[in-house]
């Protein structure tokens, strides 16, 4: 047993989390950033985190992840980063010569105060920033919410730096929240069958789903542009994927640019896509193509197909609360009944929103959110009562070896299988690639528990 | 070996794009080598910090305390005191197998535990919450220890974790014991590992006097059992009537480390990381401490001999040179063949406080040359062996970290050799106490880089055109996109075990597979190589 020491009794935990089902917020800045063309992410802290912020996303996406840091050491700690940071805005400038400098806190500048916009415009002061380029800012400190916070923080941080107010343009803005690179290419993919203009931010696809080519570059050719940045400002509206992801820089396009915003869940599944589609749509007044709506068919079509193997199936969930919510949703439509969902990103609006997608059909689904909800109080549920199938990231895969429980890798991070970051998991496509798994797992289960004379060839 | 350029015109395209202050560092930081007849060195500048804005791929304190040394130790409850990222990041990634005897015993390796402290943490203090973390860590497991690492901000606002631990000790009637190894002390990893060890020596080492009387006994430091290493060790050196008392710190528990001094030698594989211990041990308990380096079949044959010369014992020396010989039939049959296909080529390494050095031996012995290497957090000892000890400057940085001052144990200490039996071993060629460093052993004219940065790789890849280069993971796909394979050493891409004689053909085979695969020539599209486009009339006639 990996696990060996988990028990089904539950014991009151205030102080110990075990077996998290989060991280800190710099990770999710560095993520954001590297959706900006040209931009080089930058820890403003000890290099310990960034050097673990990179290999995470590395593991995760088999990408080269750059990134800078302050380097802080104990002087720093005393006297503040100041100095660090001006030194390395001057380096970064003289030797990687990004467009933007995308810095994030971490919880030692935060615990310090470091004042970074006066560091910034310090800098600019000494001309350590050369003209035309930037250096922008998100405050991340990690004893706040999760990954997720600090993903939304510098989303939003493109927005003040960037977004400019102006004479309105057709265009669409949409953010994606914190989903993989072919999910951002997927919704583009969309938007551009429905022949939708629009500003995707941040947009990770060609930067961490880069093709071979024999040439390293530092910068790859992916990436939302700054003039992009810019000119979110005048679009038509904005359409925020994911509430704890998009929503921050959603509402502060509105304050500063009057830019209206649309909130709505992460186009995971039947149902989030059709409504995504359907305000796209209305929004940008066109009709949704016949090709479209054949995607649409071909995923309902699995959906009947398979239902017999779904419905009833129990199912324990983890992650992340924007991709907890829209699954939650898909495999209830599926009449599934996802019992167990816990969340370390704390948030009480997850609550009711994981309540509107269970829809009173799982009346026994038990949810956390906040302090102590880890994996290891999941695992426990799970020893009280057992499910049949696990979603969530790689962590799940010693509850899963333990339990004998098939897991759906899906959601961050994935460290033991390559591919994923390839394929999208929103839209009718995604949905389809997910019902596939899905039903690949339960049957590859079924195969190998059935006895003999009951051996389907057929199912 | 191809015509191979200028290493001093190298060194300058290394740097010239670096601003001046910048520049002048990193040129005493990459050396090109020089040895001359008593293998003294040129010398180089190491552990310092990293300059602001630099891409390095340096790590922190905590990472090279609770992550290196302390992580591997399967029954020790480590928790992480601070916000909930460092112990999320360190929770199971160093690939440290282990291996508990029954299903029983404690292993906590699979978990990760967190106060995940919280702003009011940070504003009040976060003490109560680590003291009531550690009391629920005990309800709930019952562990013979727990351990407890400070993170950046928790040194910043100052909890006193040590007498957090210190009451719990004595509530809990287990070994609660603490360590200050936030990510801002020192310039690397380097100073975490010192952290460690000196915990482990104050609060765990020299606790069971229990003397197993077997009479070869030893103990492995810094083999941290990556990818199954140190199982490998433990088998030749169970088969050459070895006994290892403790490893530290792969596949180890606590009691193996409190019984530690009872060993009558001390092998150093992880200079690095360790020799620290080694030297505390030899000091208090009077354990004398020798060098080895299991990785390279050569390499591990050389060290079952010093162990053998050591215990002076034939019945041992003729058992290890059985296994030795039984072991090296199959190895050769791998690396000839092996060899026919990677002589020539150029390999770099530029990993770790000891990798770089160690890895070489297994390239030399199928031909290849390393034609630039360094590490990411070593001292210059490391570099230019252990006689610059005396020389090296300690500077504020490395001030901040405490230097235990150990003095022989009035009742436990027992010198396992005189002074004349030492200075006997070592005409004898068995230098104890002793390292010579990496740079001897490596060719004139070759690059050593300390701290290499991401621009400086990136120049070193275009240059040289190395057939392979090893890094972590943080360099390796960004190497592999200039058509390189990369080799992580860190965790040896999901492969390896690489120590020892299987290791050995394990390293072989991997690295045959990676640079003689035909998959690096496809990357161009026909089209791409002969892009001339079609002329109509062509197709025409086609
Ligand atoms: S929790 Fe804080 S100190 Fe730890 S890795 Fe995250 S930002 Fe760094
Ligand atoms: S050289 Fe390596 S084993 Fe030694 S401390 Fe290293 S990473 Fe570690």
């Amino acid at each position: 047993m990996l696990l060996r020491h988990t028990t089904s009794e539950i014991k009151e935990r205030s102080a110990l989390t075990i077996n998290p089902a989060k991280t800190c917020q710099p990770i999710g800045a560095m993520y954001a950033a590297l959706g900006i063309h040209r931009c080089l992410p930058h820890s403003h802290g000890s290099q310990g985190c960034c050097a673990y912020h990179r290999s995470t996303l590395t593991r995760h996406y088999k990408e080269p992840v750059m990134a800078s840091t302050s380097s802080f050491t104990e002087g720093s700690a005393v006297f503040g980063g100041q100095s660090n940071l001006l030194q390395a805005i001057h380096n970064i400038f003289s030797i990687y010569e990004p467009d933007v400098i995308a810095i994030h806190t971490t919880c030692l500048s935060e615990t310090i105060g470091d004042d970074i916009p006066q560091i910034i415009a310090t800098a600019r002061d000494k001309k350590y920033i050369p003209d035309g380029r930037y250096v922008i800012h998100a405050n991340t400190p990690s004893y706040v919410g999760s990954h997720v916070t600090g993903f939304s923080n510098m989303v939003k941080g493109m927005v003040t730096y960037f977004a400019e107010p102006g004479t309105q343009t057709k265009t669409i803005n949409i953010i994606p929240g914190w989903v993989e690179p072919s999910d951002m290419r997927e919704i583009k993919r969309i938007c551009y069958m429905m022949g939708i203009e629009i500003i995707l931010f941040p947009d990770t696809s060609d930067v961490l789903d880069c093709p071979q080519t024999g040439r390293f570059e530092f910068y790859p050719k992916g990436g939302t542009t700054i003039e992009e940045l810019k000119a979110a400002g005048r679009s038509r509206m904005t359409l925020a994927l994911g509430r704890s992801a998009s929503v921050a820089a959603a509402r502060e396009l509105d304050s500063k640019c009057k830019v209206a915003c649309e909130v709505m869940e992460l186009p995971i599944g039947l149902r989030a896509t059709d409504q995504f589609v359907d305000t796209l749509r209305r929004v940008a007044r066109v009709e949704v193509p016949t090709l479209l709506e054949d995607e649409r068919g071909r995923l309902m079509d699995m959906m009947t197909d398979m239902h017999q193997y779904f419905a009833g199936r129990r199912v324990a969930l983890w992650g992340d609360p924007d991709q907890l919510v829209s699954l939650t949703e898909f495999l209830v439509d599926l009449d599934m009944r996802p019992v167990y969902i816990v969340t370390g990103t704390p948030g009480k609006k997850f609550l009711s929103r994981i309540e509107k997608a269970l829809r009173g059909k799982v009346p026994e689904a038990k949810v956390q959110e906040g302090p102590c909800s880890d994996m290891f109080l999941l695992h426990q549920w799970i020893k009280q009562e057992k499910v049949d199938l696990l979603i969530g990231n790689t962590y799940g895969k010693y509850i899963s070896r333990d339990e004998d429980i098939p897991l759906l890798r899906y959601g961050f991070p994935i460290l033991d299988r390559i591919g994923h970051s390839y394929f999208p998991s929103v839209g009718y496509v995604g949905a389809m690639r997910l019902l596939e798994k899905i039903l690949g797992l339960l049957m590859d289960r079924q195969d190998r528990d059935a006895p003999e004379e009951s051996f389907e060839l057929v199912m | 070996m191809a015509h191979l350029p200028d290493p001093s015109n190298v060194k300058k395209q290394l740097i010239q794009k670096y601003p001046t202050k910048v520049a002048r560092k990193r040129s005493q930081q990459i050396v090109i080598n020089a040895v001359a007849e008593d293998k003294t060195v040129p010398e180089i500048l190491a552990n310092v910090r990293t300059t602001p804005g630099i891409i390095t791929q340096r790590g922190c304190t905590y990472a090279g305390c609770k992550g290196v040394v302390l992580g591997p130790t399967r029954d020790i409850v480590n928790i992480t005191h601070g916000p909930i990222g460092c112990g999320f990041y360190s929770w199971l990634t160093r690939r440290n197998q282990t291996r508990p005897e029954g299903p029983e015993d404690h292993n906590f390796m699979t978990y990760c535990f967190s106060t995940d402290m919280q702003d009011d943490q940070i504003i009040f203090g976060g003490e109560k919450k680590l003291r009531q973390a550690i009391q629920e860590a005990y309800d709930l497991f019952h562990p013979k220890a727990i351990a407890v690492f400070a993170t950046c901000p928790v040194g910043l606002i100052g909890d006193d974790i040590h007498a957090v631990c210190r009451e719990m000790k004595e509530k809990l009637g287990i070994n609660v014991f603490g360590f200050s190894c936030e990510g801002y002390k020192g310039v690397s990893q380097s100073a975490g590992h010192h952290i460690a060890n000196n915990q482990l020596f104050k609060h765990v080492i020299g606790r069971d006097d229990t003397v197993d009387p077997h009479p070869f006994k030893i103990n492995m430091l810094g083999e941290y059992n990556i990818g199954g290493d140190a199982f490998v060790i433990e088998d030749i050196l169970e088969r050459c009537g070895i006994k290892l008392v403790a490893t530290f710190s792969g596949n180890s528990t606590v009691g193996k480390f409190e019984n530690a001094h009872t060993a009558d030698l001390n092998c150093v594989m992880c200079h690095r990381s360790i020799n620290y211990v080694a030297d505390m041990i030899e000091k208090k308990y009077g354990v004398p401490w020798i060098k080895v380096n299991f990785i390279g079949a050569q390499s591990t044959a050389k060290s079952l001999r010093k162990i053998a010369v050591y215990f002076d014992n034939p019945e041992l020396t003729a058992r290890v040179e059985k296994v030795i010989e039984e072991e090296t039939k199959a190895v050769e049959a791998v690396r000839k063949e092996v060899k026919s296909r990677c002589e020539g080529k150029l390999a770099m390494l530029f990993v770790g406080g000891s990798r770089a050095h160690h890895y070489q031996d297994l390239f030399r012995e199928i031909g290849m040359k390393t034609i630039a290497a360094g590490y990411e957090f070593a001292h210059r000892d490391d570099y230019e062996g252990r006689r610059v000890l005396p020389t090296i400057q300690v500077d504020a940085d490395s001030r901040n970290i405490e230097e235990l001052t150990v003095e022989p144990d009035p009742e436990k200490y027992r010198p396992r050799r005189t002074p004349e039996q030492l200075k006997a071993l070592n005409e004898k060629g068995l230098e104890v106490k002793g390292y010579e460093g990496m740079m001897p052993q490596m060719d004139n004219q070759t690059l050593v880089i300390d701290d290499i940065s991401q621009y400086e790789t990136e120049k070193l890849l275009e240059i040289y055109k190395p057939a392979i280069f090893c890094a972590g993971i943080k360099e390796k796909f960004g190497v592999q996109k200039f058509g390189i394979p990369c080799l992580q050493l860190h965790s040896y891409d999901y492969g390896g075990p690489f120590a020892g004689f299987k290791g050995a053909i394990n390293f072989y085979k991997t690295v045959d597979r990676m640079i003689n695969t035909q998959l690096w020539s496809y990357i161009k599209a026909p089209w791409q190589v002969n892009g001339k486009p079609l002329l109509e009339a062509e197709l025409v006639n086609s």
